[in-house]
């Protein structure tokens, strides 16, 4: 059976992982390379790399960290944030990367996900949405927000459900449905907003924004019918390891892989 | 010396990087020559079986590649690697492959999510050396929307359940292949790529 994933997620500014990492076991916790390292150990399934800054100069940056992460673990890597062209996505994978995340750049050109897919296959090729709750509305209705590195983002006009559909179609062959109104706030995903994509399209669909306990990632996948989720300050901050969480959903009859570590 | 064919589309950066790891020297190439001097060959990759199989035979490495494989050489075929050794492929219409193991490549059926993407379990069907060390039901990472169906099951030494229970490792010989990908499967993973290369007679 196929299992579900728990994927953390480590934002990189200039090649430094930012947010409160603190781990007493890690000599330099703003070390990317040792933040995989450590997190492939507790038992990761996927590792995230989003880059915050995405300046076309620390991209060579980023190209540096995948390219060290990607020598010495071996589980799939997802790179994220700025990138705009199918050579940017080049960039990535050509160092390592399995997969790259696109966000406002495939709201500004859907073709993006379309050419990425043709030349890398839809397996690379993952959309990131940013949703938010629009207020009032019966049936509940989600919008496409663009743009969220900054001030809260912009709103697209989109509904969110649409654009998962089209995405799809497009050629994206995972989508990150993450949440703003839930993002940051420790107090659970938006578990309607997640089932609504999740039985709107036939790819895998990955839970993020709003993690704060185990039972969030429980709820997730299963009234959120997630396949994955992905989470960062819940793992960061240390609260909980990556091999508690995966306890307590197995303890829960959720499908995880439990034997990660060396032979 | 093992010979990691590069046809272009593949990302071959992976299994090199878990050869390098384990210490076991190799060379990439695109090169009839190479394969048919190769000591092992490993045939990765990513994307769709119809464009792989016309990438081999733009570079001329089909009739290289089933030659090799009729010597009964070390052969090492990831996912696509899997999936070109059938007869033919739904993926792309229905095209032709290297027809090494008869049988078909069909997609994955409704139902599930497609691509079948994850962590998933082999079960161990028979003793093989490429095991050795791995326990029954291990976790190993499939990324793919497409299956292998062989005629018969004399090749499937194990199988994986995903709507269906479907040939996730296949050995005849020498060969071995796997649908899942190794190098992207953590610490049993490379213990797969290290069993293979000490069948192949490789030293680290």
């Amino acid at each position: 059976m196929l299992t579900k994933r728990i994927i953390p997620c480590l934002d990189v500014k200039a090649g430094r992982v930012v947010k409160g990492v603190k781990f007493r076991d890690l000599r330099d916790a703003g070390d990317p390379v040792e933040l995989a390292g450590f997190y492939n150990e507790q038992g990761a399934d996927e590792l995230v790399f989003y880059d915050i800054t995405a300046s076309s100069d620390n991209r060579s940056i980023m190209r540096e960290v995948v390219e060290h992460t990607a020598s010495q673990i071996f589980i799939p890597l997802t790179v994220g944030g700025g990138l705009r062209t199918v050579e940017d996505m080049h960039s990535m994978l050509q160092v390592g990367a399995d997969k790259v995340s696109i966000n406002t750049a495939a709201v500004l050109n859907p073709r993006l996900i379309t050419e990425g897919a043709r030349r890398f296959g839809s397996q690379c090729i993952v959309l990131g949405m940013d949703a938010k709750r629009v207020i009032g509305s019966t049936p509940l209705r989600w919008e496409v927000f663009t743009h969220t590195g900054a001030d809260g983002g912009r709103g697209t006009g989109r509904d969110a459900i649409e654009w998962a559909h089209q995405a799809v179609e497009l050629g994206a062959g995972e989508i990150v449905v993450n949440s703003i109104d839930a993002d940051g706030t420790q107090t659970g995903y938006d578990i309607e907003l997640l089932s609504a994509i999740s039985e709107s399209v036939t790819v895998p669909v990955v839970a993020s924004g709003g993690a704060g306990t185990p039972d969030d990632l429980f709820q997730a996948l299963t009234a959120g019918k997630a396949d994955a989720v992905l989470a960062a300050s819940i793992f960061h901050y240390g609260t909980y390891s990556i091999k508690d969480v995966k306890k307590f959903l197995a303890n829960r009859g959720i499908p995880v892989r439990l034997e990660a570590g060396k032979p | 010396m093992i010979i990691v064919i590069d046809y272009g589309a593949g990302n071959l950066r992976s299994v090199v990087n878990a050869l390098t790891l384990l210490g076991y020297s190799h060379r990439v190439s695109q090169k009839p020559a190479d394969v048919l001097s190769a000591n092992t060959v490993i045939l990765p990759g990513v994307g769709a079986a119809g464009d792989t199989m016309k990438s081999l035979e733009k570079l001329a490495l089909t009739k290289p590649i089933k030659q090799y494989i009729a010597e009964n050489r070390p052969f090492l075929g990831i996912c696509i690697g899997l999936q070109v050794l059938l007869s033919t492929t739904k993926e792309g219409g229905e095209q032709k492959c290297l027809g090494i193991i008869p049988g078909r490549v069909r997609r994955l059926s409704e139902g599930v999510k497609i691509p079948h993407m994850g962590w998933n379990q082999v079960k161990q069907l028979k003793n093989h050396p490429v095991f050795a060390g791995i326990p029954d039901n291990t976790n190993f990472y499939f990324v793919h929307s497409y299956y292998a169906v062989p005629e018969n099951n004399v090749a499937v030494i194990g199988t994986t359940d995903y709507g269906i229970s479907f040939c996730s490792v296949l050995a005849q010989g020498k060969l071995v292949a796997t649908q899942f990908h190794p190098e992207k499967s953590g610490e049993w993973g490379l213990k797969l790529y290290d069993n293979f290369m000490k069948m192949a007679g490789e030293k680290r």
